[in-house]
């Protein structure tokens, strides 16, 4: 106890010097464990993000690209799927339920998709969980709209608001689609996946506010066609971006796969959800080890610049512990009076960089959703977590042996001389 | 009878296989009485303070402090007897810039059982009692930094640490090199007036004779050292 006191003190005696060695510890594991989280919330989120479906089917394209884009909300599609091939596929004997997809448009950054009401009976994430409404209802009307509860909360938005849709995904659009505003519905309840960054509207509305385009631009002011005049119309689509699949029997999922690639009236892909996850995670698995790799590293580093800072200010400090060996201490204080102050060193770097962590992950988590799709959650430190935590201190322990270790033999080599 | 506090017979010591640079045939401070060492630099003032302090080992002889053979003890016995018996004052730059003037003080009570023991109940205000004991009376000052004290005022601060916990031994070491010859003799008469007290017996070690007169007894180091000096 003795030793830790002193050992504060003359810390605090070399705040600077302690300060930034504490920071550059704290910045080494506040990136060590942001890389942990991140990986392990990438790999939980990849899982978790939709389940219960049998296949994805979209044009031909990668199977990661499509993945990419009809779960993810990154990226585009390449191309289209007709109607008319989804209507004969979805119509299927072996088929329980489809979910139809239509991208393109967005809202403030977030994405719009287009679908019918199976959307909110047949989705499913983390397992079994379907979606539910946390305020109001589906879509009554054809200007309704749907939001997921991340856009709803950050935009402020309740039931009933006005929003207006915007041509294209940029989150800075110039196009938009002014002239048929939507109305607020229902705001879904949040289910830590991309459906909460997404707003929703049915395939018809889609329809409805391009049916005056064509190829990205509006038509003239004369040949526009009103909201309410769009309503007359027919409004089913003539392709949508990808679809979802449920089939009656698992045992049919693959056969239903090969007919769909062989599909000879349109090249369509289609893949089955977990297969390409896998094949995903495979691929940026690659680059998570490869960055858990490069933050032990930087770890490492940190902890060589306290060893460094330790080192150096062993020369200076040879009167205080000349001083303390006048005062009684015997060299074995003085070893563990540099182990502490090694172990002090390093656990206040971890407990701030593991402060810091937790603050970048909570103000990065909408940032990591929107552009990455991955939900951080942030939750207390796992017993991996600790561990490698544990791991640090327990290193810096270990390399503060150096410096006990060379203080020791300088003090027994000074006895109670002081030099100055 | 108690044993003298400290007793050389015979003594040899050598760095390392070199030439004797430290033959004392005896020397003696009896219990409570207070010496005056003196001696030029190069003199062996320093190996012999080495060796009554247990951080250096003599080759031949008797080291006894307090009646304890220094050569029967280990290492670290060496260095526990020390903290727990003897008490150091050295030349300047005696306090840790980083504890206030009472935690200062209190140190030797840290890393000594038997210092402590001896504070009494209340360390703290026996620091403070001593202090004051010496002139440091002022409150302000206690909790002032030692880097704002005046080398005077260190070294009472010193003197007050050394003499913390009662040891039957204290050293001082050229204490009063750094001071200027009017707060020499405060010093001088405080340190001396506080072991008095405490029944320490004192061993200092000076160049500057002029402050023999206030001893018991003066010893030269030329006189107790046989062995010839290094040209």
């Amino acid at each position: 106890m003795e030793l830790l006191r002193l050992a504060v003190r003359s810390l605090w005696n070399r705040r600077t010097t302690a300060l930034l060695t504490i920071s550059a510890i704290a910045i080494s594991v506040t990136l060590l464990l942001g890389v942990e989280k991140l990986r392990t919330a990438a790999r939980e989120g990849f899982a978790n993000t939709i389940s219960g479906a049998d296949l994805i089917v979209g044009a031909r394209s990668g199977p990661i690209n499509l993945l990419l884009y009809s779960v993810f909300r990154i990226g585009d599609a390449t191309a289209n799927v007709t109607w008319q091939s989804y209507r004969k596929i979805a119509a299927h004997p072996d088929v329980a339920w489809t979910i139809p997809i239509s991208l393109g448009d967005s809202h403030r950054g977030f994405r719009v998709l287009g679908t019918d009401l199976d959307y909110f009976a047949h989705y499913r994430y983390a397992g079994d969980r379907g979606l539910e409404f946390a305020e109001g209802g589906s879509w009554g009307d054809l200007y309704d709209a749907v939001l997921g509860a991340d856009v709803a909360s950050e935009l402020h938005y309740r039931v009933g608001d006005s929003i207006v849709l915007a041509h294209g995904i940029g989150s800075v659009s110039f196009a938009q689609h002014k002239d048929k505003p939507f109305r607020v519905a229902g705001i879904l309840k949040r289910t830590g996946t991309p459906v909460d960054r997404t707003v929703h509207v049915s395939l018809e509305a889609i329809t409805a506010i391009h049916i005056d385009w064509q190829s990205g631009m509006q038509a003239s002011p004369e040949a526009r066609i009103s909201a309410e005049a769009a309503r007359h119309r027919d409004l089913t689509p003539d392709s949508i971006t990808a679809f979802i699949v449920g089939m009656k029997s698992k045992v049919t999922v693959f056969m239903m796969q090969r007919a769909i690639n062989e599909y000879s009236e349109e090249p369509l892909l289609a893949i089955i959800p977990g297969v390409a996850l896998q094949q995903l995670w495979s691929l940026v698995g690659i680059a998570d080890r490869a960055l858990m790799i490069i933050a032990a590293f930087v770890v490492f580093a940190g902890l060589l610049g306290m060893l460094t800072a330790i080192l150096t200010s062993l020369n200076e400090r040879r009167r205080e512990m000349a001083i303390l060996r006048s005062a009684g201490a015997r060299p074995y204080h003085i070893f563990m009076l540099l182990i502490v102050e090694a172990g002090l060193l390093s656990l206040l770097g971890v407990l701030a960089g593991t402060a810091l962590s937790y603050l970048l992950l909570i103000s990065a988590q909408p940032l990591i959703m929107s552009h990455f799709g991955i939900y951080v959650r942030v939750a207390v430190l796992r017993p991996e977590e600790l561990m490698i935590l544990a791991g640090i201190v327990g290193a810096a322990v270990l390399m503060g042996l150096i410096p006990a270790w060379r203080a020791y033999r300088n003090s027994l080599a000074d006895g109670l001389t002081i030099r100055v | 009878m108690q044993p003298p506090a400290i007793e050389l017979e015979h003594v040899r010591f050598s760095w390392s296989g070199g030439p004797p640079v430290l033959s004392i045939p005896s020397f003696r401070v009896a219990e409570g009485e207070r010496v005056f060492l003196k001696g030029a630099s190069g003199s062996g003032k320093s190996t012999l303070l080495g060796l009554i302090g247990g951080v250096l080992t003599h080759d031949a002889g008797d080291v006894r402090i307090l009646g304890q053979p220094l050569q029967e003890l280990s290492a670290i016995r060496r260095d526990a007897f020390r903290a727990s018996h003897i008490g150091y004052i050295f030349q300047m730059f005696n306090l840790l810039p980083f504890l206030s003037t009472v935690e200062n003080v209190l140190l030797t009570t840290r890393f000594s059982r038997e210092r402590a023991s001896r504070a009494g109940a209340d360390p703290r205000g026996e620091a403070k009692r001593l202090l004051a004991a010496l002139g440091l009376r002022d409150p302000a000052l206690l909790e002032r930094p030692i880097t704002a004290l005046s080398i005077g005022q260190q070294q009472r601060v010193a003197a007050a640490r050394a003499l913390m916990g009662r040891p039957e031994l204290v050293i001082a070491d050229e204490p009063t090199s750094a001071l200027d010859t009017d707060s020499r003799f405060d010093f001088l008469e405080l340190l001396q007036s506080e072991c008095a007290a405490a029944g320490s017996s004192l061993l200092f070690v000076s160049h500057d004779t002029g402050l023999a007169g206030a001893f018991d007894r003066t010893v030269a180091m030329g006189d107790i050292n046989v062995a010839t000096p290094l040209s």
